[in-house]
């Protein structure tokens, strides 16, 4: 019979053998800190091009209801970058604290990138500060110039970033020869094989995530019935990048996942659930690895071929072919996998109804049901995501670097990493708390006709007479 | 000069500006944490919320720069260093995190409750990152992270010469701040403002400067290496600082603010340098020198083109923004307080 991969069993069998006692603690704290800072990262990439096209049709067009709400996202912006800096501090941090075995050995092949990430987070949090600031302090048009570098600048730094987890599922630029590391070409890794169109990815599912957010706010206002022209408009920008976004990314996924079969087979085995390799493969909607067996799964025959290998008969390489040691775990991989792709064709479906629908001269934005989707679609956006990266991440093990170095290896020994993750825990559940009680209390405030939002330390507000507002 | 030596030498300008910039940013927590109830400390604190606001994260970015050029030109020093001196890189990590998060959440509180609690863990905060951050100079600087790692959890950062680094640095990154809020108040009209921290500000610089050459004392036993360096080759820059601290104390006193400035600067520029030169070559004193630390020449070379590309980039940028923040334009509040300088005059 096969080895069981259930996580359970996969976890018990990892503390079994000699194993690091840095290992399994690390793996949480990497994953909760890079599942969290993905998600302000994503605004800091696509937030400042939307506030640019609300901010500029409010200059051009002398359009108070665009300026407002350009005001209002750089406010949110602002409280949203801070989070999304320190948390990325964190992950610098973590690199080392966490991996020493992957930047002890291999810091000088992968660093190159993350050097220029630097550079472009320099770019961001200047530019972000003249934005924030500059309000009502710059001529208009200087001011609103100063969102595209930083607009920029989150593109670059997504690239960059990207880069490095590209080159840890396609390894190159450097060569092993007696366990060591030699023959360092930078360049090469950072402008590995699987960058470009990882990148990609990345990039526009950053779009879905703010866009569906950022929309899904403003579809709550309109099902509140506040259906002015500032609801109007704050739906309809994000929402219009939110469906180019949605629209490009199954394409995108779909050709990512082609590359998939050739770069690491074990991980298309779990994405597919493919536990032997049949001719032609079948599609294999849901369903769990039980023992050794596919359970409770959907089968469609042929479309699992057409899908993953674009051909009628090259089937999907099935896990027995794959030696046991390097079998990720399977079923994690598999579901995360199949969330992602269900959400994403679930989202340019939704997006492509509403439009084929405006078209034909409806407006759903009237029809509850809908709204009520679009509310719910920020959230599902974001599960995407971080699905997503599961799926790359557990598909990729028992690997850090794919074929190179085992995850065993990364670690260290620190078995007090305990403490730091559950440190880890508390420090972002405040912060999550934070930040929401912040953005909630703001959106409350603007409602109740309050446009500046002064401090409420300030000297006006402590004195006796202000104290009462 | 090697290529390591000038990547090296890239890292601790890096180092330099985010121990002047960031640490001043950091210092005006404490004058945030002792500026008294809340309608006492409104006027402070809404200064320091105007004179970080617009810079913090971008100051904030050169720890980033040394971190990953760091570990991108010197992977084996950087994963030991990681693994020894674990407790205080995360002590100051939780610093950070609590800093920034609770600034950005203050700015924007609905209630004076609110804010005070934000405020609290931002003050707080501010002072803990620089004191282990200093604990984390002090034990390299006194050889105590083994080259290959795993150093001792515990004393490699609580020995008198990384306690004397943690002082040190808490005291100079408020007297810095200190500096630019004397300056920042006179200049927006804030007088009464402007003499309490004036007044502050002296004494945080008196107490910081014979801690500075306190610590010459035990260094000699704790960190034969440094010591030597300081007494050495670095002397000059001891002194200068000597002096430039000196007088900057006097400029405070006769109200030369604006000038005061740039002597504090360059006060602790001098002892940061002065670090920096004592330790030369050692990238990890004692343990591994900046060349035998250095990785795949292929790399240095493509990181010296970053650090190119990122001066003619990133220099001007930051130039306007500190040119613009000390604009007439920027000091006027024109959409936040409006009534703020003329109410308290
Ligand atoms: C909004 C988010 C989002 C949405 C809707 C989708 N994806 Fe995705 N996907 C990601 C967000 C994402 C991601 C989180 O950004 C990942 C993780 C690593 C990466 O580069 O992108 C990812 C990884 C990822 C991979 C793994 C690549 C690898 O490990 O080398 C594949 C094969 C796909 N995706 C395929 C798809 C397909 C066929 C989709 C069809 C609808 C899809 N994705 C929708
Ligand atoms: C190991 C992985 C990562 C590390 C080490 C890391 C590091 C960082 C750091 C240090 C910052 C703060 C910069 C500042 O001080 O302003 C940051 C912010 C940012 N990160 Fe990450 N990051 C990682 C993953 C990602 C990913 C996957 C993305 C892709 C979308 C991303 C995109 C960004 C962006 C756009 C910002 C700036 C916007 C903001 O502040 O919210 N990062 N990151
Ligand atoms: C540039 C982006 C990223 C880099 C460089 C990166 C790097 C790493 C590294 C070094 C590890 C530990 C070694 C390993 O377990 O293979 C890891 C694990 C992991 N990461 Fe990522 N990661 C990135 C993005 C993400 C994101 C955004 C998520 C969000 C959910 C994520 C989820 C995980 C998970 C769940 C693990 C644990 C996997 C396991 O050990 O089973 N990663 N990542």
């Amino acid at each position: 019979m096969l080895p069981s991969t259930a996580p359970l069993t996969t976890l018990v069998t990892l503390l079994a053998t000699d194993v690091p006692a840095g290992l399994m603690p690390a793996r949480e704290q990497m994953a909760v800190s890079l599942g969290w800072h993905i998600i302000l990262a994503c605004f800091g990439v696509a937030f400042p091009t939307m506030i640019f096209v609300v901010h500029r049709r409010g200059i051009v067009k002398d359009d108070p209801v665009a300026l407002g709400l350009a005001q209002r996202w750089a406010k949110v912006s602002a409280v949203l970058f801070a989070i999304g800096a320190v948390s990325g501090t964190v992950l610098s941090f973590e690199m080392g604290l966490l991996w020493p075995g992957l930047m002890g050995r291999f810091g000088d092949v992968l660093g190159l990138p993350f050097a220029f990430e630097g550079m472009s987070f320099f770019v961001e949090a200047i530019f972000l500060g003249i934005y924030l600031y500059g309000w009502g302090r710059m001529p208009p048009r200087q001011h609103l110039l100063t969102l595209l570098p930083m607009a920029a600048a989150g593109v670059f730094g997504t690239f960059c970033v990207i880069s490095v987890n590209a080159w840890m599922n396609n390894p190159t630029g450097f060569r092993i020869v007696d366990g060591r590391v030699t023959d360092v070409h930078p360049w090469r890794a950072m402008f590995n094989d699987g960058v470009w169109l990882q990148f990609a990815h990345m990039w526009v599912g950053a779009f879905m995530l703010v866009g569906f957010v950022v929309s899904g706010v403003y579809a709550a206002g309109l099902l509140r019935g506040r259906r002015d022209e500032h609801h109007r408009l704050g739906f309809a920008v994000p929402f219009t990048f939110a469906t180019v976004a949605a629209l490009a990314q199954p394409l995108i996924g779909h050709v990512l996942g082609l590359r998939v079969a050739t770069t690491q087979p074990a991980k298309l085995a779990a994405f597919e659930l493919a536990q032997h390799t049949d001719s032609p493969s079948p599609l294999r909607l849901g369903g769990l690895l039980i023992d050794g067996h596919v359970r409770g799964s959907i089968d469609i025959p042929l479309l699992g071929s057409i899908i993953a290998r674009n051909s009628f008969t090259t089937p999907v390489q099935g896990m027995d072919t794959i030696p046991v040691a390097n079998r990720p775990p399977v079923n994690i991989t598999h579901i995360a996998f199949q969330s992602m792709v269900g959400i994403g064709t679930l989202l340019a479906l939704a997006v492509l109804v509403f439009w084929l629908a405006r078209w034909r001269g409806r407006d759903l934005t009237q029809q509850r049901w809908f709204l009520r989707f679009c509310v719910v679609a920020g959230p599902l956006a974001i599960i995407a995501l971080e699905m997503g990266w599961i799926a790359t991440e557990v598909g990729r093990q028992p690997w850090t670097v794919y074929g190179v170095l085992r995850t065993v290896d990364a670690a260290g020994d620190n078995g007090g990493l305990w403490w730091t993750f559950s440190a880890v825990l508390l420090v972002y559940a405040g912060m999550t708390a934070g930040a929401y009680v912040v953005l909630r209390s703001m959106a409350r405030r603007w409602r109740a006709g309050e446009e500046d939002l002064p401090s409420p330390y300030g000297p006006e507000a402590a004195l006796p007479e202000g104290a009462g507002r | 000069m090697s290529l390591a030596v000038a990547v090296a030498a890239a890292m601790f300008v890096a180092v330099l500006a985010y121990a002047l910039f960031g640490g001043a940013d950091f210092g005006s927590g404490y004058f945030d944490l002792t500026a008294g109830g809340s309608a006492r400390g409104a006027e402070l604190r809404t200064l320091i919320d105007h004179s970080i606001g617009p810079v913090w994260e971008a100051n904030h970015v050169w720890l980033i720069f040394v971190l990953v050029t760091w570990w991108t030109a010197f992977p084996v020093s950087f994963a030991a260093t990681m693994s020894t001196l674990f407790v205080p890189l995360v002590l100051a990590l939780l610093g950070i995190v609590l800093r920034g998060a609770s600034f950005a959440f203050r700015k924007y509180a609905a209630t004076l409750g609110q804010a005070q609690l934000f405020g609290v863990v931002f003050a707080a905060s501010s002072l803990i990152t620089p004191f282990f951050l200093g604990t984390v100079a002090g034990a390299i600087a006194s050889g105590r992270v083994p080259a290959s790692g795993s150093g001792d959890l515990w004393s490699s950062w609580l020995n008198p010469t990384s306690v004397f680094g943690g002082v040190i640095a808490v005291g100079t990154c408020a007297f810095l701040a200190g500096v630019f809020l004397v300056s920042d108040a006179d200049r927006n009209g804030h007088a009464a403002l402007a003499t309490q921290l004036r007044l502050r500000t002296l004494v945080v610089g008196v107490a910081t400067g014979l801690v500075v050459f306190a610590a010459l004392v035990p260094l000699e036993h704790d960190a034969p290496t440094l010591s030597a360096g300081l007494t050495g080759k670095a002397a000059p820059l001891i002194v200068l600082s000597g002096l430039t601290g000196a007088a900057t104390l006097w400029l405070l006193v006769v109200r030369r603010f604006s000038v005061a400035r740039l002597t504090a600067l360059v006060a602790v520029a001098s002892v940061v340098c002065g670090w920096g030169v004592g330790q030369y070559p050692w990238l990890l004193v004692d343990q591994v020198t900046i060349v035998d630390a250095a990785g795949a020449t292929s790399t240095l070379v493509a990181l010296l083109v970053a650090v190119g590309l990122a001066a003619v980039v990133v220099l001007p940028a930051l130039a306007y923004l500190y040119w613009l923040t000390q604009s007439e334009r920027w000091t006027e509040h024109p959409d936040e307080h409006p009534t703020a300088q003329t109410t308290r005059h």
